[in-house]
């Protein structure tokens, strides 16, 4: 189903949760709801379900007005946080319960449930209550729950939060090939940038109310539309003060007073910064000099805490070369940053090293 | 479908709980202040109050030092076996299965004239049924669940190990008593208190029985109330009855508040 | 010195005695007396106090009546208890309150009310009068005073229940296209039923006992409206105290049955684990 928002408004009381979002989402595909905690994105689901109603605003489904909608009209499947498995049923019954709602034959909902009950990986504990299944069965039980009744839009609220860390990557995979099988608009709503990133066809960022981007995964990585966006997804460097840097040139203009002028940020990415040993010879002077303060292991590469004088840099060191040591004198070469200017972004290319003599105006 | 319900939830518990209160402020000023203040220092009346008010302070006394050591026996004691837990269990909860005339009527047969112990404090010349000694009895028997059944669950949910931490520390079973027992249980304590002064305070089939209800001299405040109904004295009736109504929002106030501030220090923990 | 004694065994042993001996004092002794008391005479002389016209008939009242409040009770405090938990409203904390006010009014003055309210004398009373309906001295009466005086108990059962009860299973039935009416009979009836059971068999409890309450507007009618507390007072004031003894030990038996009931339904606070 084709999901269109246009100018969603919900305040709660005094607080203004979601503020003028519009977004459209393509019939089949698996987009998420990024942003920080509070930010608004449960609210925009649940405004999707008609669990709540927007003050302003209005929802289209397959372009069709879907606001006035009640919940039990929408055809929506909705897994909860906490799953809100019914206690007193077992698993069976709170599959068929949708498929009951609906008066479907006896034999109908056996065939679907024991499909789904296969599907899930669940054959066996049909008799069971929620109370003995484990964490993850439970979870399968509220997908499988939502699935029944064939639902056009599928609406997952951080669907791995309670999930141990190790047990969630697997889930990720289980959950796209899931919805590749469904073929259902699916929109999920994640705190974690992995796991949108991994996942998702399109990423949604939402922050304090408003939608910040819209694209896939790599748009939103490789061009992000904000400061904000850049710092949530992925790890940057903050340049919070202006400083002198070879190659940039271009950082010298938006500076004054030793401040960046207003709405002016830098961010560097950790991956576009190249850690050498302080006497390499291969595009020496487009690097700057510094020297490595900590390490920490993170398991696939090394985490590297650089000051060159002028500032502090973190970067990653892959564990394939030998890794540096606290006190190791290093080369580091930026390769490219990122500006934010008031109604621009763009990404800054290492000038020196096209011209391995800087020469600077 | 909402407000349907709110409305009517409104409405049973108006007509059934806050009407019928209203009107017994109505009929106590019916005449206007004058009777209802000369209902109130009628001397039956003084005295039927002061003797509620002398019950419910013997009776809030003893069950509170008797109730919470108590308590703490059934809970912290090891020497209760496993069996005699549920008939414990069972008589602290009996009385409240037992109606209040027949407890009332309980103490007639045990401390009556005609019983053993009753006579021979007769032949001393002290009397307990139709005087105040048994309407005390008559009413700790009645209460005697309320602050057990406050303390022992707190008891229990603090668990031991504050208690054993201090015992390591070398304090002895007093200061252990003051100074890590004592607050965690404190505001259990303090209501098990007020539903024993609310309770104590209301009490009527039973003081009925054993008292006699006589006049002036075995009186207590709700059997005034009682015996003014039934002579169809209703401004008299009424009055008394205001005050008791009264003191018993009062007292519900003071439960409520105490039950949020229960939670709030559970919740602390 | 003094301390040794208090810390040594034998004091400890000695307090633990005395303290069993207070809860069988206080307790249980008077409960075996009443029995004791009951059959004093014989089996004989026991079951014709018991099966005497009037005694009976109390006695059918009472169950009758206080089934007839079980069930009002059964239905109203699920009622608010539904509302005070899932809906938030202006007054709500009032609504609360006035919850629980009977359990704080003494009984004679729960019982005055309802006879200022509706006697000849009050406004209420007077056009009750004039448009026939009768609410004072019969059992409708009774039922009244009853339904006052139980009003908390399965309020405050089921609130708990319906607390724990996310509501979020509620929502995921919406989810699932049921609508309220549906979402209440299968996901929060199921739910509450314990505490519905365990609330109604606390009010039938006290309803059974009552006495306050119901004297002062009953009629007291022997036959007709007089139930069995009512019954045992007036044998006490008549000096019988075996047929006093006789129908108590009948209420009592009942109630005692009742009571085990509730124990063995909820395994909760105050038990000794």
């Amino acid at each position: 189903m084709h999901i269109e928002a246009r100018n969603l408004n919900k305040s709660f009381g005094s607080f203004h949760a979601v503020r003028d979002v519009s977004f459209q989402v393509e019939k089949g595909r698996l987009v998420g709801l990024l942003g920080p905690s509070g930010g608004g994105k449960t609210s925009i689901l649940r405004l999707l379900s008609g669990l709540e109603r927007p003050d302003s605003g209005d929802l289209f489904f397959d372009g069709k007005l879907a606001t006035p909608l009640s919940v039990q009209e929408r055809s929506i499947g909705f897994v909860f946080q906490n799953y809100a498995l019914f206690k007193h049923m077992t698993v069976f019954d709170n599959i068929a319960y949708g498929l009951k709602v609906k008066k479907k034959p006896k034999a109908f909902i056996r065939e679907r449930v024991s499909y789904l009950v296969e599907l899930m990986g669940l054959a066996g504990h049909e008799r069971k209550y929620p109370q003995q299944l484990s964490g993850g069965q439970r979870q399968r039980v509220a997908f499988a729950r939502a699935l029944a009744p064939e639902p056009q839009l599928l609406l997952l609220d951080e669907p791995f939060a309670a999930i141990d860390a190790k047990i969630r990557k697997e889930l990720r995979l289980w959950l796209r090939n899931l919805i590749d099988e469904f073929k259902v608009t699916t929109i999920f709503v994640t705190h974690d940038q992995d796991e949108a990133i991994e996942v998702a066809d399109e990423i949604i960022i939402v922050q304090q109310g408003k939608v910040e981007q819209q694209g896939t995964p790599w748009e939103i990585y490789t061009s992000p539309a904000s400061p904000f966006v850049a710092s949530f997804i992925g790890e940057s460097n903050v340049l919070a003060k202006p400083v002198e840097l070879r190659g940039f040139p271009e950082l010298a203009d938006h500076q004054a007073n030793g401040e960046w002028l207003p709405g002016v940020s830098v961010l560097i990415r950790p991956e576009a910064i190249e850690v050498r040993p302080a006497d390499t010879t291969y595009l020496a002077t487009a690097g700057e000099p510094g020297r490595v303060t900590r390490t920490h292991f993170r398991g696939d590469s090394w985490y590297l805490e650089i000051d060159t004088g002028k500032l502090q840099l973190f970067a990653y060191q892959s564990t394939k070369e030998r890794p540096f040591q606290p006190g190791d004198e290093v080369n580091i070469l930026i390769h490219q940053m990122a500006l934010f200017t008031p109604g621009q972004s763009r990404m800054l290319e290492n000038r020196a090293k096209e011209d391995p003599l800087p020469i600077f105006i | 479908m909402k407000r349907l319900l709110i409305v009517i939830a409104f409405l049973i518990v108006f007509l059934l709980i806050a009407l019928p209160f209203i009107g017994i402020a109505v009929g106590a000023f019916e005449q206007g202040a004058g009777p209802f203040w000369k209902a109130l220092v009628r001397p039956e009346a003084l005295h039927a109050m002061y003797l509620s008010l002398l019950i419910v302070v013997i009776v809030t006394a003893l069950n509170a030092i008797v109730g919470v050591y108590l308590s703490l026996e059934l809970v912290r004691g090891t020497w209760i076996a496993r069996r005699i837990k549920p008939v414990v269990n069972a008589l602290i909860d009996l009385p409240f299965a037992v109606s209040p005339v027949i407890a009332g009527l309980m103490i007639i047969l045990l401390f009556g004239p005609d019983s053993l112990v009753g006579a021979f404090f007769e032949g001393h010349g002290a009397k307990i049924v139709y005087a105040v000694p048994g309407m005390v009895i008559a009413t700790l028997f009645i209460t005697f669940p309320l602050m057990v059944r406050e303390v022992v669950p707190l008891l229990q949910e603090i668990g031991e190990q504050s208690e054993e931490a201090s015992k390591t520390l070398g304090a002895g079973a007093w200061r252990t008593f003051f100074q890590i027992t004592w607050p965690s249980i404190r505001w259990g304590v303090v209501y098990g208190l007020v539903l024993t002064i609310a309770r104590s305070l209301g009490e009527f089939g039973s003081i009925l029985v054993v008292s006699g209800n006589i006049l002036g001299k075995t009186q207590t405040a709700t059997t005034l109330v009682y015996e003014d109904a039934e002579n169809f004295d209703l401004v008299a009736a009424n009055s008394v009855a205001f005050v008791l109504g009264v003191i018993s929002i009062a007292i519900l106030l003071c439960l409520e508040w105490m039950k949020k501030r229960k939670e709030a220090h559970m919740h602390a923990h | 010195m003094v301390v040794k004694i208090l810390a040594s065994q034998a004091y400890k042993s000695a307090s633990r005695s005395l303290l069993v001996a207070y809860l069988l004092l206080l307790v249980a002794w008077p409960i075996v007396t009443v029995y004791v008391k009951g059959f004093s005479l014989g089996w004989k002389p026991f079951w014709d106090e018991i099966s005497g016209p009037i005694a009976w008939k109390s006695i059918l009242l009472t169950v009758k009546l206080s089934v007839v409040t079980t069930i009002i009770q059964a239905v109203i405090g699920t009622l608010i208890a539904y509302v005070l938990v899932r809906y938030s409203f202006r007054g709500r904390m009032l609504l609360s309150s006035l919850v629980d006010l009977p359990f704080a009014l003494p009984t004679s003055v729960a019982g005055l009310m309802f006879l200022t309210l509706l006697g000849p004398s009050s406004p209420l009373g007077d056009w009750l009068n004039r448009i026939g309906v009768q609410l004072l001295y019969n059992q409708t009466a009774i039922v009244i005073g009853l339904t006052f005086v139980t009003f908390p108990f399965v309020v405050r059962t089921v609130q708990p229940l319906l607390e724990q009860l996310d509501a979020s299973e509620e929502q995921a039935s919406y989810t699932l296209g049921a609508g309220r009416g549906y979402t209440f009979r299968h996901v929060v009836l199921p739910a509450i039923v314990p505490g519905i059971l365990a609330g109604s068999m606390l009010a039938f409890s006290r309803a059974l006992a009552e006495f306050g309450a119901i004297s002062l507007i009953s009629g007291n009618l022997p036959g007709k409206t007089m139930v069995v507390s009512v019954f045992i007072y007036g044998e006490t004031q008549n000096f019988r105290p075996e047929g006093a003894a006789a129908l108590s030990a009948v209420l009592l038996t009942l109630s005692l049955i009742v009571l085990w009931a509730i124990n063995t339904l909820t395994r909760g606070k105050g038990r000794l684990g």
